[in-house]
């Protein structure tokens, strides 16, 4: 190989698989309809704009792993990468202008040309679409030369555009709710009915910039200030910041409509879920698949005590909460016994069959008398607290978040435990954590019960939201769902739980065009976090160490 | 009476009768040694000992009492510790969580920080490191946290399998030198190696175990002599 060539191999080669990725989107049909949404109001939808960062991504990654340093060779990597990328795009428009590729492609259409060469016909388009890739590698070479605080603050500043503009849905309503006279003002000043005003976008980069140069000039007066309060003092500042966030919480359903708020119930189950799951696989390092089969459990068991259509028991949410949570916690201990000396993958499909057992079990012809059958169980009455009845989202909302409460302070109490510690080793090295005398029987049983517990619970309180249970809810991908988010969120912390439920079921919700590619999202989402940051969005503490290594031991053992 | 007692003992892995009729005893104060080639029932022995496998037939008595109704867990809190083949620290975590999970069977925190300081003391390293992860010792030091993991229970007897292994050569010598200190402390060793001259010159007797079957039982000295011993694991 020669020099020139060796010099310009990171730029195609990398440029390359930007374009298979921009090529992969655009013909599974996300960019045309994601097309329809603007970020900035008709001038970027977001389709493009999914496909220009991905341009102007995988330039930034050519040149960062362009190994010799001179700027020059990195800034040329780094255009040649987005020349690439858009070549790819251009080649598509080239050839399914004059060919008919729809037949293998459906996502192949005339509208996607269209949106891709903005309406030009013609060579204008093609060279349209080779001039703004020329300019996203340009920009990412820009970016790679500059130093780490403009780069930072251009990078922040677009992105915060690029979340005010995905989440406009999120926003214009709370806007709206309040009413006043300023918010309107702000809404109209800030968004279309599509979009981000041009005004607004400038705005939003301007206010985000300043905020954090701001920050960036005080942090450290704040940070030392705040160190050299006295304990106390810091432990009350704590605490007042706990109960910002207590109230917070508490009047966030006030401000968001009643979409929001069913959003952030459904949100809540699935942090509930992925709590549970992360005793039972982030504490315990246990791969169960089948954690749904305890929502199920939680679910059915509410349904049939609390609904008139098959028996009639006649109890209350109230008094069938308690029995699904112990009859799923009965049911992880009964999961448990057969699988105590299954590891790693035995462990996982066997629980995956487990939680198959349980849908087909309330699937079944036989079991229709008790179970429901396909036609599950209707009829479930709403909670009623002290007389009051729980009927709208906001109201569950407030149940939901006493559930994390608890759940959250019992993973806690339980992580720093006896148990706690047994889980740990047992994560570690199950010989030898039962070398140092730990009961590997129990603490596994312990783990599969608290899990199973929780994942009860949630299941307990969707039933009587929902107010109906039917198998088909409880079905494989609840438990892939949950296993994914405790990944994305980092495996063993509390915050990620929060973060990745957050994130992989709130995110769709309110994208209503992800809900069509959500599992090709979720594989994306998974690939690039094992790429880019194995130990999730909010790790935990000892993960971040063990794949990042840390400063401190590495200078001690370079001492 | 002896400390440790193996009568007659059988084990097996299914089909594969791994230890046959293995009798060993240590006393009270004793280092003893029992060395072998790979695959000679060495590790299964320290198995059979510690819980993990139950013997098929024959007894293991812990001062006189059989431990056969115990499970392995509960075996630790007698006091026999076990430090494993090839360390098997717990690498993620800190050297000082490594020890305080040895010492997990333990509910007195007092009696514990004091076992630490021995330990550290023991082993000044440890105490440097203590909040390093423990993955990132060497394997010297990870040898000296997976003895000290072990003696954070106060063990009556510790059954220390190969420690010697995959160590540079100036580490073994402090190894056994380590081993010497622990038994000058009045700790009751089983030691289980492969470097047959090393245990041999560190232990008061010996077991020689070929295919599951002890076909040696000696003086440590006596056994330094024994021209089959020599010429089979010492390369002479």
């Amino acid at each position: 190989m020669t020099k020139a060539q060796s010099l310009w191999n990171h730029g195609v080669k990398i440029g390359a698989i930007g374009g298979v990725s921009v090529l992969i989107i655009a013909l599974v049909g996300m960019i045309e309809s994601f097309g329809k949404r603007d970020i900035i109001s008709g001038i970027l939808p977001m389709g493009i704009a999914m496909a220009l960062i991905i341009c102007i991504l995988v330039a930034y990654i050519a040149a960062n792993k362009t190994p010799i340093c001179e700027k020059s060779v990195k800034f040329a990597n780094a255009v040649i990468s987005g020349f690439v990328t858009s070549g790819f795009l251009a080649l598509l428009v080239a050839i399914g202008r004059s060919f008919n590729i729809r037949d293998m492609f459906v996502g192949a259409s005339p509208a996607l040309y269209k949106a891709l060469t903005a309406g030009i016909a013609g060579a204008g388009g093609i060279f349209l679409i080779l001039a703004v890739g020329l300019i996203c590698g340009i920009f990412a070479g820009i970016l790679i030369i500059l130093n780490d605080l403009p780069r930072k603050l251009i990078i922040n500043a677009l992105a915060t555009i690029f979340v005010l503009g995905l989440l406009q849905e999120l926003i214009i309503p709370i806007f709206k709710s309040w009413d006043f006279g300023v918010t309107n003002y702000l809404g109209k000043l800030f968004y279309t009915q599509n979009g981000l005003t041009i005004f607004g976008t400038v705005l939003a980069a301007v206010i985000y910039c300043i905020i954090s140069l701001l920050w960036k000039a005080n942090q450290d007066t704040i940070k030392t200030t705040y160190k050299d309060l006295p304990k106390g003092t810091r432990k009350k500042v704590k605490t007042f910041g706990f109960f910002v966030l207590a109230v917070f919480l508490i009047v966030l359903p006030q401000f968001l409509g009643l979409f929001l708020s069913e959003v952030l119930t459904i949100v809540g189950l699935y942090i509930l879920l992925g709590l549970g799951l992360n005793i039972v696989v982030g504490y315990a390092g246990l791969l169960d698949l089948g954690y749904v089969a305890f929502f199920a459990i939680g679910s059915y068991v509410v349904a049939i005590l609390t609904s008139p259509e098959i028996f009639s028991f006649g109890f209350n949410f109230w008094q069938a909460l308690p029995i699904a949570v112990i009859l799923g916690i009965t049911a992880g201990v009964m999961l448990g016994i057969p699988v105590l000396k299954m590891r790693g993958d035995y462990l996982a499909i066997a629980t995956l069959g487990f939680g198959e057992i349980i849908r087909i079990l309330v699937l079944s012809d036989f079991l229709k008398p008790w179970l429901g059958g396909a036609q599950g169980i209707g009829a479930i009455p709403n909670p009623n607290f002290m007389g009051f009845q729980m009927v709208k989202p906001q109201h569950i909302y407030y149940l939901i978040l006493a559930g994390c409460m608890l759940v959250v302070f019992i993973s806690i109490r339980l992580k720093n435990s006896r148990l706690g510690r047994a889980w740990m080793a047992m994560r570690e090295d199950e010989d030898v954590a039962q070398a140092m005398g730990i009961n590997l029987v129990a603490t596994k049983l312990f783990a599969f019960a608290t899990g199973a517990g929780f994942s009860a619970l949630s299941g307990a309180i969707f039933a009587s939201k929902i107010g109906s249970v039917y198998p088909h809810s409880f079905n494989l991908f609840i438990s892939i769902n949950v296993v994914c988010l405790i990944i994305i969120g980092g495996i063993g912390s509390l915050p990620g739980v929060v973060v990745g439920a957050a994130v992989l079921m709130g995110l769709p919700e309110l994208l209503r065009e992800f809900a069509e590619y959500r599992m090709f999202v979720y594989g994306a989402a998974l690939v690039a976090m094992m790429l880019l940051r194995p130990e999730g969005l909010w790790p935990e503490a000892r993960h971040k160490i063990e794949l990042h290594g840390d400063d401190e031991t590495q200078t001690q053992t370079a001492a | 009476m002896a400390m440790l007692e193996l009568k007659n003992v059988h084990a097996h892995y299914g089909k594969i009768h791994a230890l046959k009729n293995v009798s060993i005893k240590v006393n009270k104060g004793e280092i003893v040694t029992l060395i072998g080639g790979n695959g000679a029932g060495k590790s299964t022995t320290l198995k059979t000992i510690s819980g993990t496998l139950k013997p098929s037939s024959g007894q293991v008595f812990l001062n006189g009492e059989d431990l056969a109704k115990y499970p392995a867990h509960e075996i630790v809190k007698k006091g026999i510790v076990q430090v494993p083949e090839g360390r098997r620290i717990f690498g993620q975590l800190t050297v000082m969580e490594n020890l305080d999970l040895g010492a997990f069977t333990s509910k007195d925190k007092k009696k514990d920080a004091q076992t630490i300081e021995k330990i550290f003391e023991l082993f000044p390293r440890l105490a440097e490191r203590c909040r390093q992860v423990a993955g990132t010792l060497s394997g010297g030091e990870q040898q000296m946290l997976a003895m000290g993991r072990a003696l954070m229970t106060n063990p009556k007897i510790l059954l220390l399998d190969e420690p010697s292994m995959g160590l540079a050569p100036v580490l073994v010598d402090n190894v056994f030198k380590t081993i010497k200190i622990l038994h000058a402390e009045g700790t009751t060793i089983l030691l289980v190696e492969q470097n047959a001259r090393m245990a041999l010159k560190t232990a008061s007797r010996g077991y020689v175990i070929q295919t599951g079957k002890v076909i040696f039982e000696d003086d440590a000295k006596k056994l330094l002599e024994n021209e089959m011993v020599k010429k089979a694991y010492m390369g002479d």
